[in-house]
């Protein structure tokens, strides 16, 4: 039993938690809960009306039972009931047992805001309290519902008692996170900002929290705060440390204030005001000068509430950043922190330092104490402040010292803790590309990663080191060179396998001249390697082989053995085996002319971000990552390719990142790839240059694209069909979080099944225009977003996510549009789509826009459907029943009968049969008015094969005609999802 | 501030308070892995962390560990004086409280809380003023007792 036990004690409630301490085992425990819930659930259906205090005893045994890890599913109407007594205990411990457990219990929901109702107009503060923070505590949207309106009166009532206050404006403030469109803002807004002069510290402190967040959202209507803001501050920091009584925390004054204070001015710009920004220098120069008077007491509270008031001050020294002096100043004390015994004080200047880094006036002075930081990198005992050193030399950074840290970096990574070792790759990768002014050193750097982390390089980092290679001449021989040294280590990591097997196979001609690196010798190196690495390497390793030939026709003999060898031709891996095969084949009857041109050297690759700084910004998310690749200029220089110009060039940088299974060398098939500039025409760019331009698929629309790039033309369905049930409200939910999409969203994906252009949606404000094109497993489409207004969208964002387990199945990358969309105008989003393996959802739109101050939220499905990768296949008829029969396994096939929504026009079938993307088998069913189709689905993983046959009852009745649709395919999904999509179309 | 847990050095929780809408069972995730994570360092570490996306504050007194999970922008040590004032309202209003108080006073632990932080932001940093309102509560509390008719023994023992 606990020593002290204040108030009145539940001896009940004593017991059985001492019972529940006193199990020996988690059996017991569970046996005495249920003892326990027993008794009470009996107690609650019992006749005999249970007094209140008895109630209140009972929930919070349930609280207790709740807390300790179990579920509850009962009481929670005795505990709503206690909500009405009159009794305050028993008032407390039933709004207890609401914040804790209810969420949003419809039915519940509207009792206890009843109950909430009446003790907000009790005029009893102590129960308006207790309601107060029941609203804040539970927070729900049916809450704000009911009280958004009512608090803000309490609040800036001129009788509300200040403990009332101070409640009011944090409930609101969860409200408003919750709901801010419940919130309104009125008459009451600028009366809150007055608050910050209250005579109350209390209400100051609690009002801050709800301005903060206030002005955040809407700085223009809270701009008033500033000045305010500023007054209170310096009347804080030039006080006394006696002068505020109970606010002052170990001798600092109002330390929470302080901070919230100083975290609001962080809103907004430096003050225009004169007079008030010289007031608020004036506050940080104090500050800054305190840290350096001796501490008034010893105990950490102290020097903890003094320093978080500095750090506070630095933060928005750090945002005005205009003040030299101060960031000068900020930067030194910060210094000082870096040798601090305290290991939380170097964490938070490490971590301060990082963004004091990124300004131009403070870099210098970070920049000087570059060995602390490379000290604490190597000595500090926690992995967490090593990370913030790692951050901080990473964000200090520049020419003049990159290949110091870089080197620090690397010899960190041999010890560095496997919580970060991805993250240091990425970081050295990025810094040895940035500031790589001779490139041997670039590739000595990425070289040694792999040695060092190999497991750690992702696919990334070692394309990137390809790129630069191929872009760059200056340093291809280089490159051969060091990797075939580096490859000539008994263990070397299999990225090393892929990068030597790479380079080597596109210039291992440089080095082939030295009698040490012959060409028999590079080649019999590369395959002492072969066998002890994975699929796609080996698949890459046949890739390089073949170069060789074409580099090194004296090896030719050798490597066709190689290649003809069973374990290769007869691999049991499709790949392995089809490369074998092909690449013997090339190299067999193929002229030496043809096979030069085939296998030229790779063309530079197209400029693009740095694929390795898109995945740490990811990691790490927008924003987190300080050093940038500067420009255009700097990037071209890397990338060695001045402007190629012309739309190939745009075109070609569009195109996406050679996938890694697939092949880097573009051997897919046989035809050239080099400087095949893609035609304008063609919408999606030839990577991987597939079997010529007679693949264009028959699913294609051949309308050149490019030219198309307005307004979406009525020209091949019925438009107008469209969403556009106008007269409806626009979906205006006005969360920041995406709105959930709009309940006919899966109308809109299935009006596209079967075709790729047309309008997507439409309401009084926007038009949603698609056009789109598919070829194999990639996919391109474009959405034009037209302003039907004639007022601009401001604050225009799109994102596109793919939810759940299609993030896995299909790859999709958009650009970022323009924020701002003028009235009438309309722009442009190029998607990029490929398509990892079959896939059921679809991808999620989202767009939010501003459209004079309301948030517009709107969700769509994206109309990409798994038939969008169907690639027609002609056959005969014994070849289609042959395959039918070959695929009659139950789970292979789907079937579905459902009754015609539209006439059985056949014109109209075929087409909606030949926009599903297969080819439609004329002549093959005995029966003339069936119709058969087949396709291939072609995903990255795999392909799979497809039969479809659809029997309609033409001769019925209209409104009693039928379809019975089967659909036949090797892959169980597949069937079920091209059944269920094929069968909403007719 | 998005939430709080108290929890002991066997990883019990003891209590646990959320700011923002979570589910039961992302709660239970977030505070298992959690508890982990800070049982799983040692002594003389940081008292702060990167986590998921959140920066955790936390400090150890005694057997208890009080943790806050705070967003990005905000004040890593100034959180770290929360849990101080925190401590000290409980062990003022307890008499040097220990993990016991809390445990069989659960509810009184809250209610303090709910005095100090409300939201996740500070309500009253006065330490008389939080104990002033909490006592004053306990003053309605005795009020009630007398008032009410006395209770034979095996009830009030939970025996009926």
């Amino acid at each position: 039993m606990p020593a002290v036990s204040k108030g009145d004690g539940m001896r009940g409630l004593a017991v059985f938690i001492s019972d529940i301490r006193n199990c020996k085992s988690k059996e017991a425990e569970i046996k005495r809960i249920n003892k326990e819930l027993a008794n009470i659930r009996s107690k609650f259906k019992g006749d005999k009306a249970l007094d209140g205090y008895s109630k209140k005893k009972y929930v919070c045994k349930l609280l207790f039972i709740f807390l300790l890890g179990h579920d509850i599913d009962f009481g929670h109407m005795e505990a709503v009931n206690l909500l009405s007594s009159n009794k305050y205990t028993e008032k407390q411990i039933g709004y207890l047992f609401i914040s804790v457990l209810v969420n949003s219990n419809s039915e519940l929901i509207r009792l206890i805001n009843n109950a909430i109702k009446n003790d907000l107009s009790s005029r009893n503060p102590t129960f308006m309290c207790l309601a107060l923070h029941c609203i804040a505590n539970v927070g729900s949207r049916e809450m704000a519902e009911a009280f958004a309106g009512e608090i803000p009166r309490i609040l800036v009532a001129g009788d509300t008692m200040d403990s009332v206050k101070q409640s009011a404006a944090l409930c609101l403030l969860r409200l408003y996170k919750a709901s801010p469109d419940l919130v309104l803002m009125g008459e009451w807004t600028s009366r809150v900002v007055h608050l910050l002069n209250d005579q109350h510290m209390g209400v100051v402190t609690a009002a801050i929290s709800l301005i903060t967040c206030l002005s955040s959202k809407n700085p223009d209507e809270f701009k008033t705060c500033v000045s305010l803001a500023v007054s209170r501050l310096s009347r804080i920091v030039s006080s006394a440390s006696t002068d505020l009584q109970d606010y002052t925390y170990y001798f600092v004054p109002a330390p929470w204030l302080s901070c919230k204070l100083l975290r609001l001015l962080q809103c907004y710009p430096p003050p225009e005001d004169g007079a008030v920004k010289g007031r608020l220098v004036e506050c940080l120069e104090t500050i800054l000068n305190k840290a350096q008077e001796p501490p008034k007491s010893k105990k950490v509270q102290h020097s903890n509430a003094k320093n978080a008031i500095l750090f506070e001050a630095i933060s928005l020294i750090i945002h005005y950043d205009s003040e030299p002096n101060l960031l000068v100043r900020a930067c030194n004390q910060l210094g000082q922190f870096l040798q601090h015994r305290e290991t939380n004080l170097r964490y938070l200047a490490l971590e301060s330092m990082c963004t004091l880094a990124s300004s131009e006036f403070s870099h210098e002075a970070v920049k000087t104490h570059i060995e602390t930081v490379i000290n604490a990198l190597k000595t500090e005992r926690d992995v967490s402040v090593r990370q913030r050193a790692a951050d901080l030399l990473y964000a200090m950074c520049d020419r003049s010292n990159a290949k110091q840290i870089v080197a620090e970096m690397l010899s960190y990574l041999e010890t560095a803790d496997y919580s970060i070792r991805e993250e240091m790759v990425l970081k050295v990768a990025i810094l040895a590309e940035k500031y790589a002014v001779d490139y041997s050193w670039y590739v000595d750097t990425i070289l040694n990663l792999i040695r060092i982390a190999g497991d750690y390089v992702s696919e990334e980092v070692w394309y990137r080191v390809i790129q630069i290679v191929i872009n760059r001449d200056d340093v291809q021989g280089y490159a051969a060179k060091t990797v075939f040294e580096a490859l000539q280590a008994p263990a070397c990591h299999e990225n090393m396998v892929k990068v030597g097997g790479y380079i080597l196979g596109e210039f291992g001609n440089l080095i082939a001249g030295d009698p040490r690196s012959s060409p028999l010798v590079q080649f019999n190196l590369l395959h002492s390697k072969f066998h002890l690495c994975s699929v796609p390497t080996r698949a890459l390793l046949l890739s390089a082989y073949i170069k060789f030939i074409n580099l090194f026709p004296e090896t030719k003999a050798t490597i066709q053995e190689v290649l003809r060898s069973d374990s290769q031709i007869r691999n049991s891996d499709v790949e392995l085996q089809q490369r074998a095969v092909e690449y013997l084949k090339l190299s067999s009857i193929a002229s030496t002319d043809v096979l030069a041109t085939v296998l030229e050297e790779m063309p530079p690759f197209p400029e693009r971000e740095s694929s390795i700084l898109a995945k740490l910004k990811k990691k790490k998310g927008p924003g987190a990552v300080s050093v940038e690749l500067e420009d255009g200029k700097e990037r071209g220089e890397l990338n060695g390719g001045g402007d190629r110009g012309g739309d190939a060039a745009i075109a070609a940088s569009n195109a996406s990142t050679p996938s890694p299974s697939a092949d880097l060398l573009g051997l897919r098939s046989a035809a050239p790839v080099s400087g095949a500039a893609p035609s304008a025409g063609s919408l999606l760019v030839d990577v991987f240059s597939e079997a010529g331009p007679a693949a264009t698929s028959a699913g294609v629309n051949d309308d050149g694209f490019l030219s198309a790039l307005h307004a979406p033309e009525a020209s091949d369905s019925p438009l107008v069909e469209g969403p556009g049930d106008s007269d409806s409200a626009p979906p205006t939910a006005a969360s920041e979080d995406p709105a959930p999409p709009l309940p006919e969203s899966d109308e809109l994906l299935n009006k596209f099944v079967c075709k790729n252009n047309g309008v997507l949606f439409e309401n009084q404000l926007l038009q949603i225009g698609i056009k789109s094109e598919y070829r194999q497993n990639l996919g391109r489409m474009y959405l034009f977003y037209g302003n039907k207004t004639s007022v601009q969208f401001v604050s225009f964002n799109t994102t596109v996510s793919c939810p759940g387990e299609l993030q896995s199945q299909l790859n999709v990358q958009t650009k970022t549009v323009e924020p701002l969309v003028e009235g009438g105008a309309q722009v442009q989003q190029v998607i990029n789509i490929e398509c990892l393996t079959d896939f059921i959802d679809a991808p999620l739109l989202n767009i939010k826009f501003r459209y004079g101050g309301a948030l517009q939220n709107i969700s769509l499905k994206l109309p990409v459907t798994i038939n969008k990768f169907f690639q027609p296949t002609e056959m005969a008829a014994a070849d289609f029943f042959q395959r039918w029969k070959q695929l009659s396994q139950p789970q292979q096939e789907a079937q579905k009968i459902f009754k015609a929504s539209h006439g059985m026009d056949t014109e109209v079938l075929k087409a909606k049969l030949l926009g599903l993307g297969t080819a439609l088998l004329e002549n093959v069913d005995p029966n003339p008015e069936n119709y058969v189709c087949a396709g291939v689905i072609q995903t990255k993983a795999q392909q799979v094969g497809c039969l479809l046959r659809l029997e309609p009852n033409a001769q019925a009745q209209p409104g009693e005609q039928m379809y019975r649709l089967t659909l036949r395919s090797s892959k169980d999904t597949v069937s079920q999802r091209v059944c269920d999509l094929l069968a909403e179309q007719f | 501030m998005q939430f709080m847990l108290l929890f002991s050095r066997q990883g019990k929780l003891r209590l646990q308070k959320w700011y923002v809408p979570l589910s039961d069972k992302e709660r239970k995730k977030i505070s298992r892995d959690l508890v982990q994570t800070i049982l799983a360092r040692k002594p003389k570490m940081c008292s702060f962390l990167e986590w998921r996306d959140l920066k955790i504050v936390y400090k150890r007194y005694a057997s208890l560990y009080f943790c806050c999970a705070v967003e990005d922008q905000d004040n890593e040590l100034i959180t770290l004086e929360i849990i101080h004032r925190y401590v000290e309202l409980l062990d003022k209003y307890f008499g040097s409280v220990c993990e016991l108080d809390i445990i069989f006073n659960f509810e009184k632990a809250y209610f303090i809380l709910d005095e100090f932080l409300l939201g996740g932001e500070a309500q009253e940093t006065s330490k008389k003023n939080v104990l002033k309102a909490i006592e004053q509560a306990d003053l309605l509390q005795e009020d009630a007792k007398e008032a009410e008719a006395p209770r034979s023994v095996l009830e009030e023992i939970g025996l009926t």
